[in-house]
């Protein structure tokens, strides 16, 4: 399991975060998904055997939130 | 194309003016309505295709709602409405975003406050690197308005630093050879070379900036409940849009339905309230760590003071001593000589004293033991000696004179702590300190008991007679002393169930423990110890006791103002259910009240940036 911290544009809507929240929930291989408000930061811990990064990082562009960075 | 959302709303906008203009000429109204159509696709478009790139996941969110609202209004033909209702959502989106950042200001200024250059000394020479290369042990120089790059300790040099980027105080101050360092401080005047103890990720700067970026994100019991609430309110708003159309047949009440389904003001109405509360501490030198300890702060009824080191300045001097048997000098020289090994702050105090008096001390002591609470039995110069409090002597069997007595008890009663000095049997001697009372003790007391805290209590392992002269002195009202660490978590959950939550105010150097086992553990002057920056909840950076006043009244005024954002955001949400439901509000007007709660809401909370005492 590896968690890694997705520096997203600024979330402005609430809903945004329920949104990606669930999206990452149901991509397999991800175990939780933590979306931070005020920092607009999405914390995803998953399997890199199942997911990769890049993978995430595209089910959140999909949903229209440009990826600024990860660590 | 890649557009801005500002752009979309200005040219949205243009399209809408632009079409009611055309209805005036003698043109063809089929113009008037493309425009009108056009406007809603330029805001419409980008909410459509979010919503279809969240359907794919199974999710209707807010963006689903809407586009079908506005796929309703265009089969209706009400391209007014369409319009409308993209263009105002579009638009609010941008305002509350630009809002938004203002509420998380502070912070971002906090960001901004990180080094971002450091010129250190390596093969003789001067050279600038990035502040995370520096490795510790080298020589950083700062120059005037420089920033320092790490945490350091001053070897040369001298300089006037501001340090309002850790204990948010900007009065500048004054820095020379020994002194501790802190990264992101600045120098206003002077010069200083230091060795750099801590950099990068570890300084007390990065940790704080850490700590502040969780906090602002660590949910509020109200905002976990409003979230499950919301998470209900959309598809149930949304199934019953659906039914009401089965049974009525009103589309155009039942796309109004949709629009006002996602309650935007109620879920952002506690999260924006906490971010500018936290913000506003941050900014002030106070860490609050999160929501909940946001909510618990302002309902804090009993407030518990450790005394040394938070109500007082923790440097006790030597103020008197008396000898019953030897020399004075001599009683001095053993005492000293015996605690030389110690690192309590009386021992610290005896030493510093002696060696001011009778020089270096070079000789060393024998088999040493601390009893923890009570004192020392050490052999010096080949006998057996205890050296400590009253209950030291008592479990050892040494018997205390009526003259001897006497003097204590003075002592005591006139504020000083007194060591006392024996050997197996009798007392030898009797050393008098007193610490001193911090300035700003008092004014806080007296604020805290305006601000309607039931008790103030302290505790301290001192003794009773010294704690209660303090705490007389203070205006303290009940005051707890001869306790042992763990006595303090007891006396905690005592006073706690007899007046309410209570909070623990410690320096977190020896009451870590009930620091953590306190409703809600309190730091002081938390810059630069670790352990009382991570167990408490809430982090006074510097010395200035007096800010927890302000922070308690902080988080009153944050919680207060989340209050009143819920509330509002339940008013506006039933008023537009009923104004839905009795045919007064239609899409447009929906959609506007929709925005302009939200904006209301986060500018409500932009008003506690202000907030200061």
């Amino acid at each position: 399991m590896t968690t890694r911290n997705y520096q997203l544009e600024n979330l402005t809507c609430p809903s945004c975060m329920a949104k990606i929240e669930s999206a990452l929930r149901r991509t397999k291989g991800v175990q939780s998904v933590e979306v931070l408000f005020n920092s607009s930061r999405a914390r995803v811990t998953f399997d890199e055997l199942v997911v990769s990064s890049d993978d995430i990082k595209r089910v959140i562009e999909g949903l229209g939130y440009k990826v600024l960075g990860e660590r | 194309m890649k557009t801005t959302e500002f752009q979309r709303v200005m040219l949205s906008g243009m399209l809408i003016v632009a079409s009611f203009a055309l209805r005036r000429t003698a043109v063809s109204p089929v113009v008037a309505d493309v425009s009108m159509l056009g406007a809603a696709m330029v805001a419409g478009i980008p909410i459509m295709r979010r919503a279809i790139g969240a359907i794919r996941y199974r999710i209707m969110g807010i963006d689903a709602l809407v586009s079908l609202a506005v796929a309703g209004a265009v089969y209706l033909r009400e391209y007014w409405e369409a319009a409308a209702v993209t263009f105002l959502f579009t638009l609010g989106n941008y305002l509350e975003s630009r809002t938004l950042e203002k509420a998380r200001a502070s912070i971002k200024a906090l960001l901004n406050m990180m080094p971002d250059v450091a010129r250190v000394i390596r093969d003789g020479r001067e050279m600038e690197i990035l502040p995370e290369q520096v490795a510790m042990g080298d020589t950083v120089i700062v120059k005037p308005g420089e920033r320092i790059p790490v945490d350091g300790t001053v070897i040369e040099g001298n300089a006037y630093v501001n340090q309002a980027a850790i204990t948010g105080e900007s009065i500048p101050v004054n820095k020379e050879m020994g002194d501790r360092v802190f990264s992101g401080t600045v120098i206003e005047s002077g010069y200083l070379k230091i060795t750099a103890d801590r950099v990068g990720e570890d300084t007390t700067f990065a940790r704080i900036l850490q700590m502040v970026e969780e906090a602002q994100d660590k949910k509020a019991k109200t905002q976990k409940f409003l979230e499950t609430f919301s998470r209900y309110y959309t598809p149930f708003i949304t199934a019953f849009a659906l039914l009401l159309f089965i049974f009525t047949r009103d589309l155009r009440l039942s796309l109004t339905m949709l629009v006002i389904a996602c309650p935007g003001a109620l879920v952002i109405a506690t999260p924006i309230s906490i971010v500018a509360g936290i913000g506003n501490g941050a900014r002030h030198g106070v860490l609050i760590k999160g929501g909940e300890v946001m909510e618990k702060l302002g309902q804090i009824k009993v407030l518990a003071f450790d005394k040394t080191g938070t109500l007082t300045e923790a440097k006790p001097r030597v103020t008197g001593l008396k000898s019953f048997e030897m020399e004075e000098d001599e009683l001095l020289m053993i005492a000293a000589i015996g605690e030389s090994y110690s690192e309590h702050p009386l021992a610290k105090a005896i030493v510093s004293v002696a060696q001011e008096k009778l020089g270096p001390i070079r000789e060393l002591a024998g088999a040493s033991e601390i009893i923890p609470g009570q004192g020392l039995k050490v052999k010096v110069r080949g006998r057996e000696y205890l050296i400590g409090n009253r209950k030291l002597m008592l479990e050892n069997g040494v018997s205390i004179g009526q003259e001897q007595e006497k003097y204590i008890g003075q002592q005591e009663e006139s504020g000083q702590t007194v060591v006392i000095v024996s050997d197996a049997e009798r007392v030898l001697g009797v050393i008098s300190l007193a610490d001193t009372v911090r300035a700003d003790a008092k004014q806080l007391i007296a604020d805290l008991k305006q601000l309607d805290i039931r008790r103030i209590v302290m505790l301290t392992g001192d003794n009773r007679r010294i704690a209660e002269a303090i705490a007389r002195q203070l205006g303290i009202d009940q005051c707890f002393a001869e306790l042992l660490p763990e006595d303090k978590v007891r006396v905690l959950e005592e006073v706690s169930r007899q007046f309410g939550p209570a909070a623990m105010v410690g320096d977190g150097v020896n009451d870590a423990p009930a620091l953590a086992s306190a409703d809600l553990g309190i730091a002081v002057g938390g810059a630069g110890t670790d352990v009382a920056m991570e167990t408490a909840d809430v982090v006074l950076m510097s010395n200035e006791i007096n800010k927890l006043a302000y922070a308690i009244g902080l988080s009153r005024a944050t919680v207060r103002n989340m209050k009143q954002n819920i509330f509002f955001a339940i008013i506006v949400a039933a008023l537009l259910l009923a104004g839905v439901l009795a045919k007064k509000v239609f899409l447009s007007s929906g959609m506007f009240v929709h925005e302009l709660s939200v904006l209301i809401v986060i500018i409500n909370a932009v008003r506690l940036l202000a907030y200061r005492r």
